[in-house]
């Protein structure tokens, strides 16, 4: 016994065979990449297939100039991989990274700069901007500095919580957004720690999933501007541009400065995961922050220009992400690094499903083209680790495939519905002819998934990209003029309708509309199969004054004001009693489609479309009701009928019979004001007649 | 300002006292400080914080490494500042260890 375990604590391979400037090292194991710490030492490992030598720049925490560069010897390099093992290294006050030789020729696909030093593509730690918006030392030579992570967090027995998808309700918020305004009255606006403070909120909001915005490493700094008129400073506040894919965002960390992002975050996940609320990432592998051919040298371009992009044939960069560059995801080498990234999230993190940003180019082969069976989204699909996490894809790219419906799903992935998000705004703005394609979406859209189920649909309405819910009933036209673009970015085709006045009123019938249609569009979300999302402050209403591109805007603009849950009490109550709905009425959240028939032998079909009248849907008007039949569901569950008017005056709508036993009573009403908009269980007024006025713009869902 | 580094053992109590600042460079030496207090395996490690104005990264890995050589352990923080409890209670650590104004009764 305990020579097998002298055996293990003092092997043979792990002592050093060679010195520079003092400092010892080896020759290291060529995997895992990345950085990692073994007995009494560090290995090193990075990948180039093109370079001609590689050197490890060592360098103590924050410290201008490394304290030792270290040439890779020749016999150090196994195929393409260089690695090395490093002794006796101050594991907590080391910074790292490499300079590449080899041919400088942008034709032929290569950009090598031996005097630049680039960080390391599997860094788990990224220094450098580690306090949000902290000026940085541009003349430093090395801006994004890789350190080393250590995996000794406590996460107390937690797991991730594999909540199934068709029972999830998500969240979609940013960091900062979701707690920097003062008015969140937290110790640590705007960071994880933050974050973790308004946990409660969340839980009796009633979502069960946050989908996070990018908090991988990235710079806010980049394309930094002021505004050229109100000199406002304009920032990269999104963060959809990677430099780091394992490390997360130190700037999002209350204590990013003392190098404890990783921690915080972990602590995060671990307390969400207490009150039953998965994290989802939203990913960006789609580019990277280092740009066109005019962008800096941080890391990959500098490694292996040729296999992390995609290329023209005359060395520029495809950009299909519109952002200057394409990652090269479906090069053998890059999908092994989104692979073990992903891996890294769910291991280490405990991260329970990702969303990812234009995920269409995860399909595009190596020259560009859209691939019918792409090996990474194969692989992402049946990979072991990632075997119970969400997977879910922005079914689109800015290089013209939209691929809603028709994304290779491999019976994994779910999609972000854009075809859901329009129709609804169509519809509850009034637009006729449009009752066929919302019956299908409310349904989870068969037409678009009949093959995969409704859970494939991930249904919203409003998203951090475009106008909120509340600006989306307030504005005809977008109002980006603080982007400094002179109101040129952002989309044009919002589908809003302001409901009879541009932008903020005192107008009480205005405002009392606007209400209305909030409510509308939040009943028919939740009323849908699939998988429903609400953006961050559409609860109580937030407004980004008519910016629907809110990407630079770190201020009040995107933040979410918590004044507003104080004031808009009413529509938040709505909103956590609609979710408790959803919540208490498994019949809304199958994972099959209905059959449009009778599969239980209840006398009634699983869902029946009427108009007005029953049995009578009028295909080509603003007008549809429909019976989801409870007996469908196992175990049994109550009949839900909803009649939804989108014409502007009140109309009569005949109501089914009640099963057999039973009375009809209101569950909502969006045409009443608080609190008689939404009722608890069987709290609602009883309905006995065969006839209901469903208001102008309004729904009415009864239950039985 | 550099560390300042005290340390004694007394029955089953280990005691270290550190005044300064706690940074990745000063972490080695308190790190072999704590190795050698822990050889004797004492039943409580207790820290004297209270003149210790800032404690990075490194320095809270050196209470989880304490505590995972010896899970038993009782660690215990006396009188840290608000600062370096608040870092703590971000990052998960808090309930790991006691955070007291005084050294435990029978220490």
């Amino acid at each position: 016994m305990s020579t097998a375990r002298l055996a293990l604590e003092e092997r043979i391979d792990f002592y050093p065979t060679h010195e520079v400037s003092g400092v010892r090292f080896r020759r290291g194991r060529a995997l895992p990449f990345g950085a990692t710490i073994v007995p009494h030492g560090v290995n090193f490992s990075i990948f180039s297939s093109a370079a001609d030598s590689c050197t490890l720049v060592l360098f103590r925490k924050r410290e201008r100039e490394p304290f030792v560069e270290i040439e890779f010897p020749r016999e150090f390099r196994i195929g393409d991989v260089y690695s090395m093992i490093v002794f006796d290294l101050e594991v907590e006050n080391l910074e790292y990274g490499y300079r590449f030789s080899g041919p400088w020729d942008p034709r032929a696909g290569h950009r090598f700069d031996k005097t630049k030093v680039v960080c390391d593509p599997y860094a788990k730690v990224l220094g450098g901007r580690d306090v949000w918006c902290k000026r940085p030392d541009r003349s430093a030579p090395y801006q994004h500095r890789a350190r080393l992570a250590f995996d000794d967090f406590d996460w107390e027995g937690d797991t991730a919580l594999e909540i199934p998808t068709k029972d999830l309700i998500i969240y979609e918020a940013h960091i900062r957004g979701f707690t920097s305004s003062p008015t969140s009255k937290i110790s640590a606006p705007g960071t994880f720690a933050g974050l973790r403070e308004k946990i409660p909120y969340l839980k009796s909001l009633g979502i069960n999933c946050i989908e996070l915005l990018p908090l991988f490493e990235f710079d806010e700094w980049e394309n930094y501007r002021p505004h050229p008129e109100t000199g406002q400073p304009l920032i990269n506040y999104w963060g959809y541009s990677t430099v780091g894919f394992f490390a997360p965002k130190a700037g999002y960390a209350a204590t990013g400065g003392l190098g404890m992002q990783v921690d915080e975050l972990k602590n995060l996940i671990k307390e969400l995961h207490r009150s039953g609320i998965e994290v989802m990432l939203d990913v960006v592998f789609n580019h990277t922050a280092e740009g066109d051919e005019r962008g800096p040298h941080i890391c990959y371009r500098g490694i292996d220009n040729r296999t992390y992009y995609i290329l023209t044939p005359d060395g520029y960069y495809y950009n299909f992400s519109g952002c200057g560059n394409t990652l090269n995801c479906n090069h053998p080498v890059v999908r092994n690094m989104v692979l073990d990234c992903l891996r890294y999230w769910v291991s280490e993190y405990h991260i329970d499903g990702f969303r990812f940003d234009l995920a269409s180019i995860l399909g595009r082969d190596q020259n560009g083209a859209p691939l019918s069976n792409p090996p990474l989204l194969e692989s992402l699909a049946y990979d072991p680790v990632l075997g119970k996490c969400k997977l879910v894809a922005e079914a689109w790219d800015a290089g013209g495939l939209y691929q809603v419906g028709s994304f290779p799903a491999y019976g994994r992935w779910a999609e972000w519905n854009g075809k859901y998000r329009d129709a609804i705004r169509r519809f509850i703005k009034g637009d006729e002819g449009m009752l066929g394609e919302i019956a299908d979406r409310i349904q989870g859209s068969p037409d678009l998934y009949w093959y995969r189920g409704p859970t494939a649909s991930l249904n919203f309405i409003t998203c951090h990209d475009g106008f909120t819910l509340h600006d989306l009933v307030s504005y005809n036209r977008k109002y980006n003029e603080a982007n400094g673009e002179g109101n040129n970015d952002g989309a044009n085709d919002n589908n809003s309708w302001n409901c009879g006045w541009e932008g903020e009123t005192d107008d009480p019938c205005v405002n009392a509309l606007r209400e209305r249609q909030i409510r509308n569009a939040a009943t028919i979300l939740f009323l849908s199969r699939g998988i429903p999302m609400l953006l961050m402050g559409d609860e109580v209403g937030r407004t980004q004054g008519g910016n629907n591109n809110c990407y630079c805007q770190d201020n009040a603009v995107s933040w979410m004001n918590w004044d507003d849950v104080r004031k808009e009490a009413g529509l938040l109550r709505f909103f956590s009693k609609l979710l408790a709905f959803r919540h208490a009425h498994r019949v809304l959240r199958g994972d099959k489609f209905f059959e449009h028939r009778d599969c239980v032998g209840s006398g009634k079909p699983d869902i029946a479309f009427h108009g007005t009248r029953i049995g009578e849907p009028d295909w080509g008007g603003r007008c549809l009701a429909f019976l989801i039949c409870g007996k469908h569901a196992i175990p049994q569950d109550d009949d839900i009928y909803a009649a939804i008017n989108m014409f502007w005056d009140g109309l009569p709508f005949q109501v089914p019979p009640a099963p057999e036993g039973k009375s009809w009573r209101v569950a909502i009403n969006t045409s009443m004001p608080s609190p008689e908009d939404i009722y608890d269980g069987e709290s609602g007024p009883r309905v006995d007649s065969s006839e209901i006025i469903v208001g102008g713009r309004s729904i009415m869902v009864l239950v039985a | 300002m550099a560390l300042d580094i005290l340390s004694a053992v007394e029955a089953k109590t280990a005691r270290i006292a550190l005044t300064g600042e706690l940074d990745g460079s000063a972490a080695p030496a308190l790190r072999e400080t704590v190795d050698k207090v822990l050889s004797g395996k004492p039943a409580q490690l207790i820290l004297q914080v209270e003149r210790l104005s800032f404690m990075a990264s490194a320095g809270l890995r050196i209470l989880i490494f304490a505590k995972q050589k010896q899970p038993d352990l009782k660690i215990y923080l006396v009188k840290p500042r608000p600062a370096i409890v608040d870092t703590l209670r971000k990052t998960g650590f808090y309930d790991g260890v006691y955070v007291t104004d005084d050294e435990p009764a029978g220490a």
